[in-house]
Formats: C-alpha cells, sequence, structure tokens
C-alpha cells in the first residue's frame, strides 16, 4: 500500500468511502435509490463531474488566489454539471426524467466540493483523477447497495426501467411488495439499517486487528502460550 | 389567492423539502442537535431562500430567457446565491447586529444547502410567476424549519436512549427520521385541486 495511487483508489472507494464513511451527499442518497437503474445513473454522472472537476481544479490550483477558490471551484463544478446535464437530456430523456432536478444539484453535492478542497486543491493531476474516479465509484456503490435493496423489497423486482416495466423477478409471486420501501420513509429506514450494518462489520476488522496486533505483542513478551490463552479469554468475553 | 394557499399547503405539507423531497439533508441532521440552533439554521434558510427565490427568477425571466441561454441556469443561480448570501451577510453585519450574531455561523452555510438552489430549480421547472415564486421559496423554507425544528425536539429524546452499539449516532436519527418520515406521507392523500 506503499503505491499512493493505490493507496488513493483505496481510500476513495473503500476506507473513506463517502457515503457510509463520510456520510456525504444525503440528498441524492436518499433521493435517486428508488431503483438500481436510477442510482446506476446518477452515480455514472457523479463519477464524471468528480473526475473532470478534480481534474481541472488540481491543473490551476496554483493559479486561483486563496480568497476566492470555494467561488471558483463552485463554478468550474457547475459546469461541469451542466454539460453532463446537457448529455444526459440528450442521450438518455429517461434518466433525466426520473432523476430531476437532482442531476443540476449535483453542484451542491457536498462530495464534489469536499474532494476539490481537500484533495484536488493539494495533489497533482494524475492522483486527483484517481481520487475522482474512485471516490465517485464509492458513491455508485453505496448508491447501488441502497437502491438494491429499495428496489428489491418495493417492488420485488430489480433493474427494471425507468418507467418502471422490464427487470429482473427475484422475488415470486408469495412476495407481496412493501411499497413504503419507494416512499422517503423506506429511504431513511434502509440507509440507518446499512449504515448500522457498515459500522458493525469495521468494528469487527478493527477488534480483528486489534487482537492480531496484542497477540504479536504479547508472544514477543511472554511466548506464545500467553498469548494464546488470553485471546481465549478475549473470545469468552465477547460472546456476552 | 386559493392558487396562493395551495402552493403554501403543498409546500409545508405534502411536498416537505426534507420529507418528501430530499433537499437540504445535510443540515437537517448537520444542525438538528438543539432546538435553538435548529431555528437560527431554520431563519437563515427562510431569510436567503425568500429572497433567492426572487432573484433567481428575476434573473432567469429578464436575462437568461430574453439571451436564449437557459441552459446556463444552474450555474447563473449558484453565482446568484452565493452572491446573495455574501451580500445578505455583509447587510446584517452592519445594519443588523443582533440578527447577524444570531445567524452568523449559519448564513455561509447555506450556499452549498441543496434546498436553496433546488427552490430555484423547481420554480423554473413549476413555470411559476414571480409572486407564486416567492410564496413557494418561503413556504418550502417554512416548511423546512417546521421539519429541523421537530426533529431537534426527536433528536433530544434520541441523547438518552440507549439503542445497540451500531446504531448508535447516525443510524438511530436515520431510523427516527424515517418515522417522522412516515408522520409525514399521512399529508401525501390530502390535496385540494
Amino acid at each position: 500500500m506503499n503505491n499512493p495511487v493505490l493507496k488513493t483508489m483505496k481510500e476513495g472507494a473503500i476506507t473513506n468511502n463517502p457515503t457510509f464513511v463520510q456520510l456525504l451527499g444525503m440528498c441524492p442518497t436518499l433521493a435517486t435509490t428508488t431503483s438500481v437503474i436510477n442510482a446506476l445513473g446518477m452515480g455514472v454522472a457523479v463519477i464524471a463531474v468528480l473526475t473532470f472537476s478534480n481534474l481541472f481544479i488540481s491543473l490551476v490550483r496554483k493559479i486561483i488566489p486563496k480568497e476566492i477558490r470555494i467561488a471558483s471551484y463552485i463554478v468550474i463544478i457547475s459546469g461541469f454539471v451542466t454539460a453532463v446535464e446537457l448529455i444526459i437530456k440528450a442521450f438518455f430523456p429517461a434518466i433525466d426524467a426520473s432523476l430531476g432536478i437532482f442531476i443540476p444539484l449535483i453542484v451542491v453535492n457536498c462530495i464534489i466540493l469536499a474532494r476539490a478542497e481537500a484533495f484536488a486543491s493539494k495533489n497533482g493531476p494524475l492522483l486527483s483523477v484517481v481520487d475522482g474516479i474512485f471516490t465517485g465509484i464509492g458513491f455508485t456503490f453505496a448508491l447501488t447497495c441502497i437502491a438494491f435493496v429499495r428496489e428489491l423489497l418495493g417492488t420485488g423486482r430489480i433493474f427494471a426501467a425507468s418507467d418502471g416495466t422490464g427487470g429482473l423477478t427475484l422475488l415470486g409471486n408469495w412476495y407481496s411488495p412493501a411499497t413504503i420501501f419507494l416512499l422517503p420513509a423506506g429511504a431513511f429506514l434502509t440507509l440507518g439499517f446499512i449504515l448500522a450494518i457498515v459500522r458493525k462489520i469495521g468494528d469487527k476488522a478493527e477488534e480483528k486487528n486489534h487482537r492480531k496486533e496484542l497477540r504479536a505483542h504479547l508472544d514477543e513478551a511472554f511466548g506464545p502460550v500467553a498469548a494464546a490463552e488470553t485471546a481465549g479469554a478475549g473470545e469468552v468475553e465477547n460472546d456476552e | 389567492m386559493s392558487n396562493i394557499f395551495l402552493i403554501m399547503f403543498a409546500a409545508i405539507l405534502t411536498e416537505n423539502f426534507i420529507f418528501s423531497r430530499f433537499l437540504g439533508i445535510c443540515p437537517f441532521l448537520g444542525v438538528s442537535n438543539k432546538p435553538s440552533t435548529a431555528f437560527g439554521m431554520g431563519m437563515a434558510v427562510t431569510f436567503v431562500m425568500t429572497v433567492s427565490s426572487a432573484a433567481t427568477w428575476a434573473v432567469y425571466h429578464l436575462i437568461l430567457e430574453p439571451l436564449h441561454i437557459e441552459y446556463l441556469k444552474t450555474i447563473a443561480f449558484i453565482l446568484v446565491i452565493a452572491t446573495l448570501v455574501q451580500f445578505i451577510e455583509m447587510f446584517l453585519r452592519k445594519y443588523v447586529p443582533s440578527l447577524y450574531s444570531a445567524l452568523g455561523i449559519y448564513l455561509p452555510l447555506i450556499t452549498t444547502n441543496c434546498a436553496v438552489l433546488g427552490a430555484a430549480l423547481l420554480n423554473i421547472q413549476k413555470g411559476y410567476g414571480f409572486g407564486e415564486s416567492v410564496v413557494f421559496g418561503l413556504s418550502s423554507a417554512l416548511g423546512f424549519t417546521m421539519a429541523i425544528l421537530i426533529f431537534a425536539g426527536v433528536r433530544q429524546r434520541l441523547e438518552i436512549a440507549n439503542p445497540p452499539k451500531s446504531f448508535r449516532g447516525f443510524p438511530i436519527l436515520l431510523i427516527a427520521a424515517s418515522l417522522a418520515a412516515m408522520a409525514f406521507a399521512g399529508f401525501s392523500g390530502m390535496s385540494f385541486s
């Protein structure tokens, strides 16, 4: 993990996931996850804007005066958002209809401004592009997870098109769809549970790392036997 | 007149910005930890959103439309809002220092509040006139304030609750928000048209 490109990739998509870890960009996360197709459309739009704005801001980072940098970033970002909006309107009218004003609202998505301020303004163009792409992938992944749960429980199908047709029926006729998952209440509920699960997994991984460190430490100090005993004791304590 | 009433009713209850449109979730979750801060944020948003609805309407219909550059509305609106927030901040600091010190820290945050830009874009999308735009901006912001205040009350109770470890903090907040959204979904069946 000494390679800065690999490190940036991992941080953007997993360890510093914009949605699950940094809790940024909640509006589109909740609003556009009624179906997997919508979530992917939103995700790809954000990847495009984030990559280009990171690249551009990184290129001009030494020219922009410090005092007006935020305003300049917003203008640069809104330029790219307008471009993406026009492209989506022209080539994917169905996605444009279902995402509505959330495409232009990418301008005020905190993820993009946060990456511009925290990363692109301090790093070179190559790393900034990598950071943009992988933070975008992390965002898309999070959105897709939420949309998968919501669409599956809300309709019994996944990958339905924006107009509600087609898709893959995963839950058969025995399942009566819980429409609440398509409503705003379901969005909050799903995100709440997914965040709790993500945190549980994170805690487990941390605990495992911690125990490994402890064992190595004890091995060094007292020899393998004492360490095994301590680890066993830790196991029992954990079951309670 | 009835039209104005309908816009207000829809913006505050049936199409509440937080609970049905998902606009302004960041400040909703960020500054709702105390009723007093929630109220400060709500007032600042109300102020900016009403003025910005008027300003963006004027910019769109008097500048962008005659020049046929409507596609630049996102850039134009975000600039108008950022400038407006800056001006309001300067004006309040000079002439209403008491209000400035009350709203102070919330004002700069409003530029990136998607509710403000969202209201401006919705005004254009719905084809509202000037008066309707201002009413829509004002009542949407009032709906936002109401939601954030209600939630600040809920949050104070959550502070002393004891949820499972993984749910502590943000997840349990979202689940509480989900329950509040369910309550607001009850309004969605109401219609006067």
